[in-house]
């Protein structure tokens, strides 16, 4: 039994791709799943942030590519999931403490350990940390924001997922990819400043696995360390847990994409 | 612009600027993706070539690069400019 390999990748930085990985991972691991959570930014280690176990790292993931922890040691249980661990980054400057025969070891040893998921939460740009991010990947979640940086360089990634992984080298099928539009405004849209869901999908011909509204509640979520997908009375929280489920195979519809229609009470009063 | 055209003027829908450069830039992206990385710097030499003979823009030379099971095609078209294209006397083939 090996574990599903997913990467989360954009190409473009900040546009949430560790606010998606720390979600997907944690709403993986609420379905049941046993789960890990890998942060490859090296040099720049933030995932434990999100994660809320940044006091609890001990050894890093670059410490086990380097044989100096085992995988046993440098796994940080989270607080609410027993069934969910993250790996953090290191914060050394040296960007070649990474390999591709390190990564691979560990993702075989977690693979050994029984792990049903690994999330690996890709760092910004295309650089080699990127790359050793989507390499063994099996599925990949395409982060974008509607705006026209991030849809262009979620393109170069797309491009990137179908000739530089193991999956394209090999032959073994492509790995699958998922759009996830994050920071979605329906306000905007609706008065043609924003682009919609249907133009990002017609420009990068892929159709999106789910999109998540622009919400405050990422923001309390990342102050508090506590992934947005637990505060399920979100919105965010709420379009999170249904792209986790539509990545299992559910069929979910899409929600939070429109302008939500005032009800009286909440024209006269506000709110 | 009269007062009536000023107040009934809608916001100009950047979304849809937007969209339409989005298509063009990524359009032209994934045609030369995969390709070797000599391509833009091929694609100047040959402009400056071409512009001995007539005058173009370099976004009327237009590189495509496919790849089939087993071989690789590189198509390359010039659009000339319409009318008068009379070639500098001292760039004659010879």
């Amino acid at each position: 039994m090996t574990a599903e390999i997913i990467v989360v990748t954009s190409g473009k930085g900040g546009v949430g791709k560790t606010t998606t990985s720390a979600s997907l991972a944690t709403g993986l691991a609420m379905a049941g799943k046993k789960v890990a959570v890998i942060d490859f930014d090296v040099g720049l280690r933030n995932l434990d942030l999100i994660m809320g176990c940044e006091r609890r790292v001990v050894y890093d993931f670059v410490n086990v590519v380097h044989g100096e922890a085992t995988l046993k040691q440098a796994l940080i249980r989270d607080k609410r999931h027993d069934n969910l661990f993250v790996l953090a980054a290191s914060q050394t400057r040296d960007k070649d403490a990474l390999t591709q025969e390190g990564v691979e070891k560990v993702l075989d040893g977690l693979s050994e350990d029984g792990f049903d998921y690994v999330v690996c939460d890709s760092p910004a740009g295309i650089e080699k940390g990127a790359h050793l991010a989507m390499y063994f990947a099996d599925h990949a979640v395409v982060v974008v924001n509607p705006e026209v940086s991030s849809v262009r360089d979620s393109d170069r990634i797309l491009g990137l997922l179908a000739s530089k992984t193991r999956r394209a080298e090999k032959g073994d099928g492509p790995v699958i990819q998922h759009l996830l539009l994050t920071r979605y405004n329906p306000a905007r849209v609706a008065i043609g400043e924003m682009l919609s869901v249907k133009d990002v999908e017609e420009i990068l011909g892929i159709e999106v696995v789910g999109v998540i509204p622009e919400s405050e509640n990422v923001l309390t979520a990342s102050n508090n360390g506590i992934p947005v997908i637990v505060d399920a009375a979100s919105q965010a929280g709420q379009a999170y847990s249904d792209t986790v489920a539509r990545i299992l195979g559910e069929e979910r519809p899409l929600r939070f994409i429109d302008v939500p229609k005032k009800g009286f009470l909440q024209r006269v009063f506000g709110g | 612009m009269g007062i009536l055209d000023f107040l009934k003027r809608k916001p100009e829908a950047t979304a849809t600027v937007a969209r339409e450069r989005l298509r063009i830039i990524v359009a032209q992206e994934r045609s030369t993706r995969g390709a070797p990385d000599y391509l833009p710097m091929m694609r100047n030499e040959l402009l400056e070539v071409i512009k001995k003979y007539v005058h173009v823009d370099l976004d009327a030379i237009n590189i495509n690069f496919e790849r089939d099971s087993g071989h690789e095609i590189l198509e390359l078209s010039v659009t000339l400019p319409e009318g008068k294209q009379a070639p500098k006397s001292e760039a004659k083939t010879g």
